[in-house]
């Protein structure tokens, strides 16, 4: 049994937005279709990975670019401009580039916004660079006229230099899954402010920026280090169903191991979505080798941004590109976001 | 609402003590003396908690789990779609829950009225279509599906002076009557039922003492938290083993033996049993709701004259024919026996209503894995 190969469909509806299957197909079949080649050794759009590599010399140029339509723009934890940086600079690192050089910055806005709301946003981008340790040093403006688009949109596009690429397929049998922190945390703080249920929660979105979290375990896992992944849209799981395909193996989770804040919990049991398919914005998954494996969680949890750190899972040979999720109670497949259950979180 | 109400619910999710359910019903279930034991639960929500859950996996090798015609969307029979559909291209407003939409009918489903243009809406609940039907100047239709439980809810708006222009299609079922002809099925194996809890809590656990007098199979209520399920079939092997049928309610923190007789009031004053068919089950005597002549003018079906002959012209379509859901739903076939599934039947493009409804097996299994076996897959292992 191989999971559904699908085909794009006449009309792009909101499900090819998920982050899920139907995303790769839609990249696979027209948007990378017919592409030319990166050259030796580099990572272009066919790898479908966080971002592409070109090989310059004895190092790695990364570029990675985002746009972002995040509805509300401000929300519990952050907006859109944190997020825009943090997404980009968090995609270069999961490329292994970790020390981002610029980023560029374009934003569509629809007439009528307002100029206070605008500022805000931008002192948002300018702290969240700073914090990173990067800049923007060019950009790009369109208005579109009012009703033709909500709001803003936030494009950013990052490089960087490395002299060692990291991928999304490079695990195999018998490597240890270590995600950074708990699970779910931007998505469903996102789905709290919008449901029609009128909840009350303290929930907050996680996005940051996780390069310098991500240095650390690669100075201490080095070549141990084998998969990075950032779990955004699709969340955990989307991540893992990627990791695996790509990679050729299977990889059973354990689910109570996987960290979760009770209120995440809470709040999925009540809207019926699945905290290991909800979006994160300040975490990545790491697929290290048995034995650098404690030592790389240990750094992890060293950091800020990583004291909740956990290692979630192992790589198996049986059923490979599934997820397999060990629930405590037994065992069953973990199933990748669906639909249009979650659009415009990011 | 509430995330902490959640939470507290939360406590019946302890692995713990769930594996020591699961080696109870182990030992259970080798105390028989033959195998497989096969039992019968008669609810989405069960198969939901045992696809989420993974308990599929850790059942006993030798117990077999089978779900029976629990999702009320997918019982719901071609005929009673074609009413909807007719009535919705001869433009009438119809509201619904929004699986129904997609569950097929001879050549059409709602969804596929409402491409075309009919004016079909999706609704969370009764209460919305009755406010669809007080902001808007025309007829508004409420195709009702559901079991006893969401009867119930319809018949509260029913007896509460909806707007004139409001009015029911009623397709909703009644399980105690179905359960009496899976048990009468000659290709039958099932040697007890899980009965759902929520059903119970307005039907009482005693509704089900007769059936057990008649067909000399025990009935078990369960909840639909892990442990609630466990716990139910732990109960129910036991009932089984000692060859002494009777009703046993292991979900007593929400279900009585007499029920909630207010709810059950209710749920006969507005309705009254009829036989009709159960789409791929049979036909179910006492098996359907429909309006008593008490509430006929909210009655759709004595409101319009409804005419779903030019549905018939059209040859349905050739796979709908392969579709095996009703075997499925009586226990007899799995989702996998199925050569659709998974392969041309898939939640994008469903062909049987079983892979159209969040309560359907086959959407769960698809979702989850259901069988091939999970069982060997342990970490380690390499």
């Amino acid at each position: 049994m191989t999971r559904n190969v699908r085909f794009v469909e006449d009309r792009i509806t909101l499900k090819y937005g998920t982050g899920g299957a139907a995303m790769r197909a839609l990249i696979e079949q027209v948007f990378a279709e017919g592409l030319g080649e990166v050259g030796e050794g580099g990572v272009g759009l066919s790898a479908m990975d966080d971002g592409a590599a070109i090989r310059v010399g004895d190092q790695y140029l990364v570029i990675a670019t985002d746009s972002h339509v995040v509805q509300p723009i401000e929300f519990p934890g952050g907006d859109i401009g944190r997020l825009a940086v943090s997404g980009t600079v968090n995609d270069l690192a999961m490329m292994g580039a970790t020390e981002p050089l610029a980023l560029t910055c374009a934003a569509i806005i629809e007439d009528g916004f307002g100029r206070e709301d605008l500022k805000r946003i931008w002192a948002s981008i300018r702290r969240t660079c700073e914090e990173a340790g990067t800049t923007i040093v060019t950009g790009d403006t369109k208005i579109m006229g009012h009703g033709e688009i909500d709001g803003l949109v936030i494009n950013t596009t990052g490089v960087a230099l490395t002299k060692r690429i990291v991928r999304d397929s490079g695990l195999r049998v018998g490597d240890q899954i270590i995600v950074t922190g708990t699970m779910g945390d931007h998505g469903l703080a996102i789905m709290a402010t919008r449901n029609e249920l009128a909840l009350e929660t303290t929930l907050e979105s996680d996005v940051a920026p996780v390069h310098k979290l991500v240095e650390r375990a690669l100075a201490v896992g080095g070549e141990g280090v084998v998969a990075l992944k950032d779990p955004t849209r699709g969340g955990l799981s989307s991540a893992l169903h990627e990791m695996a395909e790509k990679s050729g193996v299977g990889i059973i989770v354990d689910e109570p191991s996987v960290p979760l804040r009770q209120e995440v919990r809470a709040v999925g049991e009540l809207l019926g979505i699945d905290p290991l398919v909800s979006a994160n914005e300040g975490k990545a998954v790491i697929g290290v080798r048995p034995e650098v494996a404690a030592a790389v969680l240990d750094a992890v949890r060293a950091h800020p941004l990583g004291r909740n750190a956990a290692i979630v899972g192992e790589c198996v040979k049986e059923r490979p590109g599934f997820v397999v999720l060990d629930t405590g109670f037994g065992s069953r497949l973990l199933a990748e976001a669906e639909g249009e259950l979650l659009p415009r979180i990011c | 609402m509430d995330p902490n109400e959640a939470l507290s619910q939360l406590k019946f999710r302890d692995p713990v003590r769930a594996r020591a359910l699961r080696d109870t019903l182990e030992r259970l279930v080798e105390q028989a003396d033959h195998a497989p034991v096969s039992i019968m639960h008669v609810c989405g929500s069960h198969e939901q908690a045992i696809a989420k859950f993974g308990l599929r996996a850790a059942f006993p090798e030798e117990l077999q789990v089978i779900m029976g015609p629990g999702c009320p969307v997918c019982v719901t029979d071609v005929p009673e779609v074609d009413e909807a559909v007719a009535l919705a291209k001869q433009g009438v407003r119809v509201a619904s829950y929004g699986d129904m939409l997609r569950v097929p009918g001879t050549s059409q489903s709602l969804a596929d009225a409402k491409a075309e243009g009919a004016k079909v809406d999706v609704v969370y609940s009764v209460t919305q279509a009755v406010e669809l039907a007080k902001t808007h100047d025309e007829e508004v239709v409420f195709f009702a599906s559901g079991f006893e439980t969401t009867a119930v809810a319809t018949a509260a708006i029913l007896v509460d002076d909806p707007p004139d222009n409001f009015s029911v299609l009623s397709a909703h079922k009644y399980i105690p009557p179905v359960m009496e002809i899976v048990a009468e099925m000659p290709e039958t194996k099932i040697e007890g039922f899980l009965a759902a809890g929520h059903a119970a809590t307005i039907t009482g656990s005693a509704v089900f003492e007769k059936f057990v007098e008649r067909h000399g199979l025990p009935v078990v209520i369960a909840g639909f938290e892990p442990l609630d399920v466990l716990a139910g079939l732990v109960k129910l092997v036991e009932v089984i083993n000692s060859g002494k049928p009777r009703v046993e309610n292991a979900f007593p923190r929400c279900v009585s033996a007499e029920g909630n007789l207010q709810a059950q009031k209710l749920l006969w004053r507005v309705f009254r049993p009829t036989g009709g068919r159960w789409r791929g089950i049979a036909h179910v005597p006492n098996g359907n709701l429909r309006l008593r002549d008490e509430f006929a003018r909210y009655d759709t079906r004595k409101r319009f004259t409804i005419d779903a002959s030019s549905l018939w012209d059209q040859a349905p379509p050739k796979l709908v024919q392969q579709c095996q859901c009703g075997d499925i739903m009586a226990g007899i076939a799995s989702p996998s026996d199925c050569h659709l599934f998974g392969k041309e039947c898939t939640p994008d493009t469903p062909v049987g209503a079983c892979m159209v409804s969040a309560e359907g097996t086959c959407k769960i299994w698809h979702q989850y894995g259901g069988r091939p076996d999970l069982r060997s897959m342990k970490r380690g292992a390499a």
